[in-house]
């Protein structure tokens, strides 16, 4: 969620009402926005108060405080939504988009703002408003990139084009040295605003820029604008480039953009249009759009969802405060006709205009009813209750449960137990922050050890366990893994304890009415029994073995686990100055 | 030992009490530990009852003591003074007596007992005086004290006697008292019960005043304790446990279902784990659904305008940590779409975030899930079950704000106020699943869906004061507070 920093006199100022923090906190919360901070306690000297308030990211028309007073008067009642006009109604500038940008940024949009008048805290609201764009709507400018210029520095018509670095020249804002495109890549490589947004072209063949008919350079997205072009204080005629890989997105930025500061224009709202030559791919068409949409929206839907009862008349005044006018169709008798401004594009689906219904309702004020279905039987999972079965049994057996993370370093899953990784088993992390999220387990065993490693200090032996999910590849899954539900438990002490966790085994295996089996060759009934596993590398030789287990008189056992004495460059791998054993045996095959 | 404490049982008896054992000749000898010993042991067979007396006491130091054989210096020099005949000098005073012929000769002046008579010495008295110092001292070495204060007071300057505390018990008479010493039993044993001896036996008694030795115990880790609440909590209100039992999902799955755009920052690198093997998810079975969720991102259908943008099927394919349970809802609502019907499901269950670690954070937690799906549900239904749900767990007065969650609409954060923090705090998200998701699905448009989701972790953060998350969940977790943590309950008011 974006928090936007506004100065507090002038919003109070906007709103007509100086607010106390607990009455504007109220207001917030009723709106759907959120408070964060109210900087009056920190200012020092002349420091002008702000108010960081966190606006819900599909809100792009509340960046910056012209939309945040704007939402809020609405709500209020204290206002109604402008009405933008486009002035000439037929555009005279022109932006022609070349065929060579289709390769790096394919969309371009603008817009003129005439007869602007600009102060410092407008000035700066401005740019802002364009920051909190780049690095919300338009993520980090991957997106969308917005330019403005001060227009009487350019002459029109303008065209966007693809040009090789080497043949785009010009002194970047706020720079007086001109230099080509790939001295610009060097020169804002280490700069801490700008270089995180060179890679997004860096590496292209050609490079995208906005150009007058002079061929002087107004900017090049998504980097940086010209210092020719650049705006100011007493800057009068706005040009805005706006351009983009996302068209949908291209169109929402130019219009809030208008949407928030036409309203300083002499003519406050009215907005000179573009026209957009976009031959090639078909895109030439006038911008900005700022013909409201209208959607349809079922009168009976909204008060189904709200439990209410109300007309179209009144669900219309509700949804006034949220910047909706709507009107009831005329010839459907249930549908509302919803005229959806420039400043609401998160509104995609009636669903959004019940929730505004809603707000504008108050949520805290709906009837509070109860959903039917209070007669619906309720069911654990089963392996949770298989997994239950297991650590009731562990822990009245005097084990602790511990409850390490899933994810762990490669090394801890294969290098540290003394297994090979041969491909087949392990999920791996491509992104990871740190070594230690390398993998997700393939057994219990690094958790727990882990665990005791921090917990070497406790008074010995240590006994511990675990019913937790390991994750394993399959290549024929959808999803290419699937979760089991393992069961782990390790002593630990001056001794390997070996006999103890043979013992536990058999007290695990008796819960889940499994006898042990003392000649499994000749005695065919359900059990279970241990074989030796020379192959088992966790363990020391002739240490380890298989758990295997008949679940029906008479079937082939299959083997479910090991069970055996944990290596010793087991343990000092993971750093445990103790001897230990351990069992672990797959929980799926009791349920 | 046993004869002493025979010997203090007689003199009590004798005398019906004893005052002060110091003032018993015999006890006055002993050393005071092994009175202190005896009377203890005396007392634990409730044959005694014993108050300790501290009583100050003068008594002579060894020079003090070495006066009582030959007499104080005073006297000493008076005694030479008279039996010589020619009469002394302080220097034959100072060869006879040695050191104490100075101190006695001063003395002596002080008493008026002697003069001079040029270099000689001169008794002023006729008869040796009688030894006032030393028969000071002798009835100090008696009876511990002087009645008269301004003597004792120079008697200490003249460092002959000093203060010493002195300890001392009153004894009476227990409700055992007798002249014989019984040997008292610690137990009752097996034996004594088929012996019948216990019925003559005498029990020494139990110490009630200490924690007794703790079992050997194994103990349930607190993290899952809490998460049993919960799901009580849920099964009482009549909902089925998922299949959550899923961690890798499928970006179509876990976004696309859910109409998260496949730009939207929680599908950053940054806030999620991608993998890189398996690095492909197949394509999902049902190729109606796939189709649908492709037209509902990219033109928009079931009355969305969609987000118009060109939905890319690698993205979709890309395989993931899931980054919430809700990728198993879906799962679990499109199977529902075969048999569309109210039902009530719940998941408590590991999720992955890419984030960075700290007191609050890990890269792993537990998402509580609960969805309720049904016929013409309102969002006052939502409303009404959260305070029922919450107030299962002792939070009540709950208030509801907007927000905005890709997959539901509307979305509803839910706060309730916290009497420690003296605020407002979010303690969950609601909303209703969006119609673009359901429908999709095949859901019928008028089947509504409810969803909500906490942490497991934060709650049981609040509830019992845990501040760091890697105290409660991971390998940092120590034992002895698994050991040692009590029952989780959430509806119990913490004081």
């Amino acid at each position: 969620m974006p928090t936007i920093g506004v100065d507090k006199a002038d919003l109070f100022e906007l709103l007509g009402k100086e607010y106390t923090t607990e009455e504007f906190d109220e207001l917030c919360f009723d709106f759907g926005i959120e408070l964060d901070e109210d900087t009056t306690e920190e200012c020092q000297g002349d420091e002008r108060p702000q108010l960081k308030i966190e606006i819900p990211a599909n809100r792009y028309d509340m960046l910056c405080i012209e939309g945040i007073a704007q939402a809020l008067n609405e709500f209020l009642g204290n206002t109604k939504p402008p009405v933008y006009t486009l002035k000439p109604s037929t555009p005279e500038v022109t932006l022609t988009i070349k065929e060579s940008t289709a390769q790096v940024r394919p969309y371009a949009a603008g817009a003129i703002l005439r007869n602007v008048k600009f102060d410092q805290r407008r000035y700066d609201s401005f740019i802002a408003l364009q920051d909190k764009l780049h690095s919300n709507l338009c993520r980090n400018r991957t997106l969308v990139a917005v330019g403005t210029h001060d227009l009487d520095t350019l002459t029109p018509p303008f065209t966007y084009e693809a040009l090789k670095p080497t043949d785009i020249k010009f002194a970047p804002l706020n720079q007086s040295k001109v230099m080509d495109a790939s001295e610009m890549m060097e020169f804002y490589e280490h700069d801490k605003h700008l270089g995180r947004y060179l890679h997004i072209i860096k590496d292209l063949p050609v490079y995208p820029v906005i150009l007058d008919s002079k061929r002087t350079v107004g900017s090049m997205p998504p980097i940086i604008n010209s210092d020719h072009s650049k705006i100011t204080l007493n800057t009068r005629n706005v040009f805005i480039d706006v351009t983009g890989t996302d068209k949908t997105k291209t169109e929402i930025v130019v219009n809030q953009i208008v949407a928030m500061f036409s309203r300083y224009c002499e003519t406050p709202f009215e907005i000179e249009p573009v026209k957009v030559i976009s031959e090639h791919n078909e895109e030439t068409r006038v911008v900005p759009n700022i013909e409201p949409r209208v959607a349809p929206a079922e009168i009976s839907y909204i008060n189904s969802c709200l439990g209410l009862e109300y007309s179209g008349e009144e669900i219309a005044d509700l949804l006034k405060k949220m910047s909706l006018s709507a009107e009831p169709s005329t010839s459907e008798k249930d549908i509302l006709n919803v005229k959806i401004p420039i400043t609401r594009p998160d509104i995609l689906h009636q669903c959004d205009i019940m929730e505004d219904a809603a707000i504008g309702y108050g949520y805290n004020n709906l009837k509070k009813t109860k959903p039917k279905g209070d007669s619906l039987v309720a069911a654990p999972l089963p392996i949770n209750k298989v997994a239950d079965i297991l650590r009731y049994a562990s822990a009245q057996s005097g084990y602790l449960e511990v409850l390490p993370l899933t994810l762990c370093s490669h090394d801890e899953n294969f290098k540290f137990l003394r297994v090979e990784d041969d491909g087949t088993t392990a999920v791996k992390l491509e992104n990871p922050k740190t070594i230690e999220y390398q993998v997700v387990r393939t057994s219990l065993l690094p958790g727990i050890l882990k665990t005791i490693k921090e917990n070497r200090k406790h008074s010995l032996p240590i006994k511990v366990f675990e019913a937790g999910d390991i994750v394993l590849k399959d290549p024929k899954l959808e999803r290419g893994a699937f979760n089991q539900r393992n069961w782990c438990a390790i002593y630990t002490g001056k001794n390997s304890g070996f006999e103890y966790v043979q013992g536990l085994l058999g007290k695990i295996m008796q819960t889940l009415r499994t006898p042990w089996l003392e000649n499994p060759e000749s005695d065919t009934r359900r059990g279970y029994w241990i074989e030796e596993d020379e192959k088992n590398t966790t363990y020391f030789p002739g240490r380890g073995g298989s758990v295997i287990f008949r679940v029906q008189e008479g079937e082939e056992g299959k083997r479910i686990g090991s069970i055996g004495t944990l290596h010793p460059e087991v343990m000092s791998s993971f750093e445990i100055p103790y001897a230990a054993s351990a069992v672990e045996i797959n929980a799926e095959v009791f349920l | 030992m046993a004869d002493l404490q025979l010997q203090i049982l007689k003199e009590v008896d004798a005398s019906g009490s004893i005052e002060n054992t110091l003032q018993v000749p015999v006890f006055a000898k002993i050393d005071a530990a092994q009175i202190y010993a005896a009377l203890n042991s005396l007392q634990a067979k409730q044959m005694i009852t014993y108050s300790k007396i501290e009583t100050d006491k003068w008594v002579l130091t060894p020079e003090a003591e070495s006066f009582l054989v030959g007499g104080s210096p005073e006297y000493r020099v008076m005694e030479a003074v008279l039996k010589s005949v020619e009469g002394l000098t302080i220097s034959d005073l100072k060869s006879q007596l040695g050191a104490i012929g100075a101190v006695g000769q001063g003395k002596a002046f002080k008493n008026q007992w002697l003069g001079k008579d040029g270099e000689k010495l001169v008794s002023k008295v006729d008869q040796l005086p009688e030894d006032v110092v030393v028969a000071q001292l002798k009835e100090i070495k008696e009876t511990g004290k002087l009645s008269d204060k301004k003597e004792l007071t120079e008697l200490k300057k003249r460092k002959l006697v000093q203060q010493v505390k002195i300890v001392g018990y009153k004894v009476i008479k227990g409700e055992q008292f007798a002249l014989e010493i019984k040997s008292y039993e610690t137990d009752i044993t097996a034996d004594m019960i088929s012996s019948g001896s216990w019925k003559t036996a005498d029990f020494k008694p139990l110490n009630f005043k200490s924690e007794g030795i703790y079992p050997e115990s194994g103990a349930l880790h607190p993290l899952n304790k809490v998460r049993e609440e919960f799901r009580q909590i849920f099964f009482s209100m009549g909902f089925t446990e998922m299949p959550s039992n899923q961690y890798v999902e499928t970006g179509f799955w876990n976004f696309d279902t859910l109409f998260v755009p496949q730009q939207h920052p929680a599908r950053d690198l940054q806030d999620t784990f991608y993998l890189k093997d398996p690095v492909k998810a197949g394509k999902p079975e049902d190729e109606e659904y796939w189709n649908n969720i492709k037209q509902v991102h990219q033109e928009g259908k079931y009355g969305s305008i969609g987000y118009r943008y060109p939905w890319k099927e690698a993205e979709s394919l890309r395989m993931v940590l899931r980054t919430h349970t809700t990728a198993i809802s879906s799962a679990m609502l499109h199977d529902l779409a075969k048999n569309p019907r109210p039902i009530r499901l719940f998941s408590i269950d590991r999720v992955f975030r890419n984030e960075a670690v700290d007191a609050t954070h890990l890269a792993e937690f537990h998402q509580v899930e609960g969805v309720i799906a049904g016929y013409d549900i309102t969002l006052g239904d939502l409303i009404g079950f959260m305070e029922d749900f919450f107030a299962k767990m002792g939070v009540n007065g709950l208030r509801f704000k907007a927000a905005y969650n890709p997959y539901t609409e509307p979305s509803l954060e839910i706060f309730a106020y916290h009497k420690g923090l003296k605020k407002w705090v979010e303690i969950g998200n609601s909303g209703m699943f969006r119609p673009e998701m359901l429908e999709s699905m095949g859901l019928p448009k008028n089947m509504r869906v409810l969803g909500w989701g906490l942490s497991l972790e934060r709650p049981t953060m609040i509830k019992y004061g845990v501040s760091n998350i890697r105290e409660l969940l991971g390998h940092k977790v120590s034992l002895d507070f698994i050991e040692t943590n009590p029952a989780a309950r959430l509806d119990e008011d913490l004081v």
